[in-house]
């Protein structure tokens, strides 16, 4: 053997005669790979229209983000003075510098979408039943995450944009009880956006958050393995005991997630190339723009605040909102769902009474408070008319449904839960879409922008 | 009696258990410490927090002057009193203009309108905007921005009346 054979035989140890000879799966999963994924997976959960692939998404944004985001790191200065000039100098004077943040800030947005349908996935197949409970809050944990990283990487740029959309989401943890305005002054480190913010950003935006995650995304995977992989799908009729056959990983899933990766490339690297990462003038401390918005993950947060009391639409109803998302996997369910899209064909229907019922009067409340309540309140928000009243109102509305719903249809707890979880998602999502594209000049009402 | 009977290997596992509580505890305290250092105000100097506004005589009453290194606004009342008031909107903390013609601060981001003492006209800001102390020495004006100070709503004390000459 010359040196470089021995060299080779040292990092893949083995006869290379007899590894050809050898069944395909002992080839590809000899080693480390082995660790990643199964060696092999029941046939069934292979399907496209289980997973959507978004769970494999998620992971190759991850991977996208950390490359890109390294990469910033050589060029970024997290100084107020001279963040902003930083990035011009990388959009202008560095090699592909633009085209690397592109991809980083639409990886960026991609992953919160692509995070959020994972979320719904696993909900409405029901795959946060035993075995899974835990991970569904590890995955919720993930999001958490995915939500803070975008959130602190949107104010590193310091443009107009990022400073004023951090004074807006920082100013709305002040309206916490109790704890708010210490919050506020632990993550801003002064009265408003300064020095000490965006080095409290930076660190958690490289550090924090990246190294949570390096350490929860292979727990959410393992967790995975542990339940004997995916939900098995099925339909609303077929025995839950009959799992199917099953297949190698190599190459039934394994090509399929390379697939799924290579083409979620190609669009992102498409949309890097002929859209830019928004970059507005230099922050300017003592100019707001007009109208001013949050980041459009929490433009829904700022649409329930332009209607409710902030102690509600900042604290009791997100507060509220979380917990119900934790308790889901480990309510006491009457049937067992798990694999079956939206429970049943019943489930389904309920689903889409929902989300119709949902649309309407979340777009009827925010109509009628604009016009015809608002204007009669003047004077500053009131906790009692603008806080309590409406709360208990939505509670009881929200409450009536439930019961409502589960009795007329004759429905398992499984299928009213889901159609409630459809009615607050709808609502969550309604509001979102207002807030982005129908709030223009003053964030007054307008018909699209 | 209990604790007679504790045999060694027992008390050394509790001792160990004890120990390993107070270094977690010194851990924490050492964090904490670390981090409540980077609080503004013990860093900077004080003496940058007084903004010296000027003469009395230079506001006309019923007018606003905004002072761009303190980031607050000096209004004159019409009945010669001052208030000094932070340009940051009590609702999501814009910085609010005052549009001199139509007499009122103007929130850019959600219409919030406050009146020439700060007083909400429209919300949704949910208190009138915030104060600073004015302290007026030699009918020269002084305003501390290190000492911010939150109202609900106006009332006259909260006005600072130049001596009469």
């Amino acid at each position: 053997m010359n040196i470089l054979q021995r060299i080779r035989l040292s990092v893949f140890p083995g006869d290379r005669k007899t590894v050809n000879e050898q069944p395909d799966h002992q080839k590809y999963f000899r080693g480390l790979l082995l660790h990643f994924r199964p060696r092999v997976v029941p046939e069934r959960t292979l399907r496209l229209s289980l997973t959507w692939g978004l769970g494999g998404m998620a992971a190759v944004l991850v991977f996208l983000l950390f490359g890109t985001g390294l990469m910033l790191k050589f060029v970024y200065e997290p100084f107020p003075g001279r963040a902003y000039d930083s990035i011009l100098y990388l959009n202008n004077h560095v090699p592909f510098g633009q085209l690397i943040r592109n991809i980083h800030r639409w990886s960026a947005n991609g992953l919160l979408l692509v995070t959020f349908l994972h979320f719904l996935r696993v909900f409405y197949t029901g795959a946060f039943a035993a075995p899974r409970q835990f991970n569904w809050i590890i995955g919720l944990t993930l999001f958490t995450a995915v939500i803070f990283s975008n959130f602190t990487g949107y104010l590193l740029p310091w443009d107009q944009l990022a400073y004023w959309a951090i004074t807006i989401s920082t100013s709305m943890l002040e309206y916490m009880p109790v704890v708010g305005p210490g919050l506020k002054q632990l993550v801003l480190g002064g009265a408003e956006p300064g020095p000490t913010t965006i080095l409290n950003f930076y660190a958690i935006h490289t550090a924090i958050l990246p190294a949570l995650l390096l350490f929860t995304l292979p727990f959410h995977f393992w967790r995975t393995r542990k339940a004997n992989g995916l939900v098995i799908p099925r339909t609303p009729t077929e025995d839950p005991a009959i799992q199917g056959a099953v297949v190698e990983s190599m190459p039934n899933l394994i090509v399929r997630e390379v697939a799924v990766a290579l083409v979620l490339l190609a669009v992102i690297l498409l949309i890097s190339m002929f859209f830019d990462a928004p970059l507005a003038d230099k922050a300017n401390p003592g100019l707001s723009p007009n109208p001013t918005k949050a980041p459009w993950y929490f433009m829904g947060l700022q649409e329930m605040l332009m209607h409710f009391h902030p102690v509600f639409s900042v604290f009791v109803i997100p507060l509220l909102l979380l917990a119900g998302l934790l308790l889901i996997p480990y309510i006491n369910y009457q049937a067992e769902t798990a694999g079956v899209w939206f429970c049943s064909h019943k489930g389904r229907k309920m689903a889409l009474i929902a989300v119709v019922i949902a649309t309407v009067a979340t777009v009827a409340g925010v109509l009628l408070d604009e016009f015809v309540i608002g204007a009669s309140l003047s004077g500053p928000p009131n906790i009692i008319n603008n806080g309590l009243l409406p709360f208990t109102i939505i509670l009881a509305a929200c409450t009536g449904f439930y019961y409502v719903m589960k009795n007329r249809f004759k429905a398992s707890n499984n299928e009213a839960v889901q159609a409630l979880f459809t009615l607050l998602m709808t609502a969550f999502v309604v509001l979102t879409v207002i807030g982005i594209w129908f709030r223009g000049t003053g964030m007054q009402l307008m018909w699209a922008g | 009696m209990e604790q007679e009977t504790l045999s060694r290997r027992s008390f050394l596992t509790r001792l160990w258990g004890i120990l390993g509580a107070v270094a977690f505890a010194e851990l924490i305290v050492m964090v904490i410490a670390f981090f409540s250092l980077r609080k503004p105000g013990t860093a900077g100097a004080d003496q940058d927090a007084i903004i010296v506004a000027g003469a009395v005589d230079n506001f006309e009453p019923g007018t606003v002057s905004a002072f761009v290194r303190g980031k607050f606004y000096l209004a004159r009342l019409e009945d010669g009193g001052f208030l000094a008031m932070s340009r940051s909107c009590t609702h999501l903390s814009c910085t609010v203009p005052w549009v001199s013609g139509e007499n009122r601060f103007i929130c850019p981001c959600h219409s919030s309108e406050f009146d020439i003492r700060g007083e909400v006209i429209n919300p949704p800001a949910p208190r009138a905007l915030d104060l600073y102390p004015i302290v007026i020495e030699n009918n020269v004006l002084k305003v501390d921005t290190s000492k911010l100070r939150k109202r609900s709503e106006f009332a006259a004390d909260q006005v600072t009346y130049p001596k009469m000459t």
